[in-house]
């Protein structure tokens, strides 16, 4: 399963040699590794090129673009020059994309949201499918009462609307931060946009995930391991878990590019990512306001979304082709 | 068929009952702060805070305060906000409900012939240019963030291309009333519904196309066409009528999630006065009540709506049908 590279014919390796075929996919894999860098490299961004503190407010400040010193409110667009606005993209170092409402550099913004969104959503995805493997296997492995219990409680999760619970949790935990005993965990903690958007995908791919262990339980080679006295730890590792191991690769993906989006929508809102740290959602809010006089404040971060998440599902695709042509995901 | 009927009622009813009490403990009982702390907001006074101590039975055992905050939502109906002190939050609900359900419909329509439009097209050329550019199209739409689409379609509409002939028939953003002026309720949801169902015409094109693939390769197709059916029946009356049957138990399913997200950013972005800017607005203030308030209410419609669809569902399919009968 896992002589990953090798030229001989484990799962695992044809899954990856079928993959690199695929040019959609690799290409999508190349896309994605290279903004996750661009994003790693954000505080670089910032100190060398920028040369602005992306998170204080800076309206006030000037900018030398070419040699010539700019004020950051400039007066606005309309033929009467009525109002302000920021000052918009530059195409320089400093202030590339122009500045948001606050005067902060976008472009820094964009990187260091991009960080934030990406970290939250991979995080809250290895949390998703490893709280699913649990749940999906146990129940399905076990059988009777627990997973009589587990499966009403995914059918519970399942009807609710995934946005619905999402805000629930944010707010609740926005509002005064989560204390569980001596821990207390900020309530500008990226730790609980992770942990909700963990959550609330766990039952599209747990149903799944049991259904599979329950035929797994029923097989042949199952069946076999009982008869030899095999024990259920075992049977587990050996046997259910490798076979449900693709489902999960096959899944991983396809929640990221889900809880991408549910990211955005909850810094959007305002209950995910709080200021003044960014993501793309917060910078997308922040353009809200701006949208007629300087859109591209919030036209970058929804490509850069888009982007990710085209790119995301395309290797979703790839690698369902590659490793378990059945899989199937609901996009809610 | 009754039994279909009542199984899925019971089934219904236990899941309605499951989110109340998930929605009741994520409120009341997560742990960390006092709750009422929570929903009095953030400048209570302490006498504020006795009251909604004393109102929602803080001080008495969970299943009381379950049974409390259910009469209060559902059958007294008079649940109040305490960051805007004292205003009942079940009627803002009512009043905002038509705006919701105006948005809701006219995009599920747009999302439903759109789908099919795609789907048909991209069956027809398989292979093709054509079903290619459908196909990206489609995984482009699902791949943007709604709310996100409708700010870049206000750009357009509103300011950008709105003096151009294509949009200057655009009102300005708010919302009227279909009693009042159906034709100018119309144009004001046009382009929210359409941005909203940019985003699962993709998909459901998709499906769709993945199903009538399948669907030709039936048996019945085949003996139509020996029977000397011409291509647009056999198209019409055969493939796309078992390939809606799929379509068609998934449009329930996103049907909740788009009255749960997707029209409540959209609602945002838009500023239509609907529950799902109530909602909005209530985040912004941390007003609890009101967000349980509606949480609660489009979850049990969300629900409400699923078993309807459900129940169509096996009444549509006859394999369904006895199956499960």
């Amino acid at each position: 399963m896992s002589q990953s590279g090798g030229t001989s014919g484990g799962p695992g390796a044809v899954a990856l040699r079928r993959l690199a075929r695929d040019r959609a996919a690799m290409v999508s894999a190349g896309v994605l590794v290279l903004i996750m860098l661009a994003c790693a490299l954000a505080p670089l961004y910032a100190r060398l090129v920028a040369r602005s503190d992306p998170f204080r407010p800076n309206l006030d400040g000037s900018v030398t673009i070419a040699g010539q010193v700019l004020d950051i409110l400039q007066p606005a667009d309309n033929p009467l020059h009525l109002g302000s606005a920021p000052i918009g993209p530059t195409w320089h170092g400093a202030y590339f994309l122009g500045a948001d409402g606050q005067g902060r550099d976008v472009a820094s913004r964009l990187l260091y949201g991009g960080m934030n969104s990406l970290l939250i959503a991979g995080t809250a995805t290895l949390i998703c499918l490893c709280l699913a493997a649990l749940v999906g296997v146990i129940a399905g492995f076990m059988g009777g009462w627990i997973d009589q219990v587990f499966s009403r409680l995914l059918d519970i999760l399942w009807a609710f609307p995934v946005y619905l619970l999402a805000i629930s949790l944010s707010v609740v935990l926005i509002s005064q931060g989560l204390h569980i005993g001596p821990f207390v965990i900020e309530a500008d903690n990226l730790l609980l946009p992770i942990a909700i958007i963990g959550i609330v995908y766990v039952p599209y791919v747990a149903r799944p995930v049991r259904g599979q262990v329950l035929s797994l339980a029923q097989s042949d080679f199952v069946m076999a391991a009982i008869g030899l006295g095999v024990s259920n730890r075992r049977i587990l590792l050996r046997d259910i878990l490798p076979n449900v191991m693709p489902t999960l690769i096959v899944f991983a993906p396809l929640v990221m590019a889900l809880n991408l989006l549910t990211e955005s929508a909850l810094s959007f809102l305002q209950i995910g990512v709080q200021p003044p740290a960014a993501s793309w959602g917060t910078i997308i809010a922040d353009g809200q306001t701006l949208i007629y006089s300087r859109p591209l404040v919030a036209i970058a971060p929804g490509v850069a979304i888009m982007v990710v998440v085209l790119a995301l599902n395309v290797l979703g695709d790839g690698l369902r082709d590659a490793l378990d042509p059945r899989a199937k995901l609901r996009v809610p | 068929m009754l039994i279909i009927l009542v199984q899925r009622l019971g089934q219904m009813v236990f899941v309605l009952f499951g989110i109340s009490v998930l929605v009741f403990l994520i409120f009341f009982a997560t742990p960390g702060a006092d709750p009422a702390a929570r929903i009095a907001g953030h400048n209570a006074t302490p006498e504020m805070l006795a009251a909604v101590r004393h109102d929602f039975g803080f001080d008495r055992p969970m299943p009381v305060q379950y049974a409390l905050m259910m009469k209060r939502l559902f059958i007294s109906q008079d649940l109040t906000s305490f960051v805007n002190r004292g205003e009942a939050v079940i009627p803002e609900i009512m009043a905002g409900a038509p705006i919701t359900l105006s948005l809701v419909a006219g995009a599920a329509v747009l999302w439903v012939i759109g789908g099919i439009a795609i789907g048909v097209a991209a069956a027809l050329t398989r292979g093709g240019i054509t079903d290619r550019a459908l196909m990206v199209a489609g995984l482009i739409g699902v791949s943007m963030p709604v709310f996100w689409v409708g700010e870049v379609a206000n750009l357009l509409t509103q300011s950008r291309l709105h003096h151009s002939w294509l949009f200057s028939w655009v009102p300005p953003l708010g919302y009227t009333a279909l009693s009042e002026d159906p034709f100018l309720w119309f144009k004001t949801l046009l382009i929210p519904w359409a941005s909203l169902a940019l985003l699962y015409m993709g998909l459901y094109g998709r499906v769709l196309r993945a199903s009538l693939i399948e669907a030709y390769q039936e048996d019945f197709i085949r003996t139509a066409r020996a029977k000397g059916l011409s291509e647009t029946r056999i198209l019409l009356r055969h493939a796309l009528r078992t390939s809606l049957i799929t379509f068609v138990s998934l449009f329930g399913l996103d049907f909740g999630a788009l009255v749960g997200g997707g029209a409540l950013l959209t609602e945002v972005v838009f500023g239509l006065q609907g529950v799902g800017k109530l909602t909005f607005d209530a985040l912004q203030n941390l007003d609890l009540p009101v967000i349980m308030a509606t949480v609660m209410y489009s979850s049990f419609f969300v629900v409400g709506a699923n078993a309807a669809v459900d129940v169509a569902y096996a009444l549509l399919d006859p394999r369904v049908r006895y199956k499960r009968g």
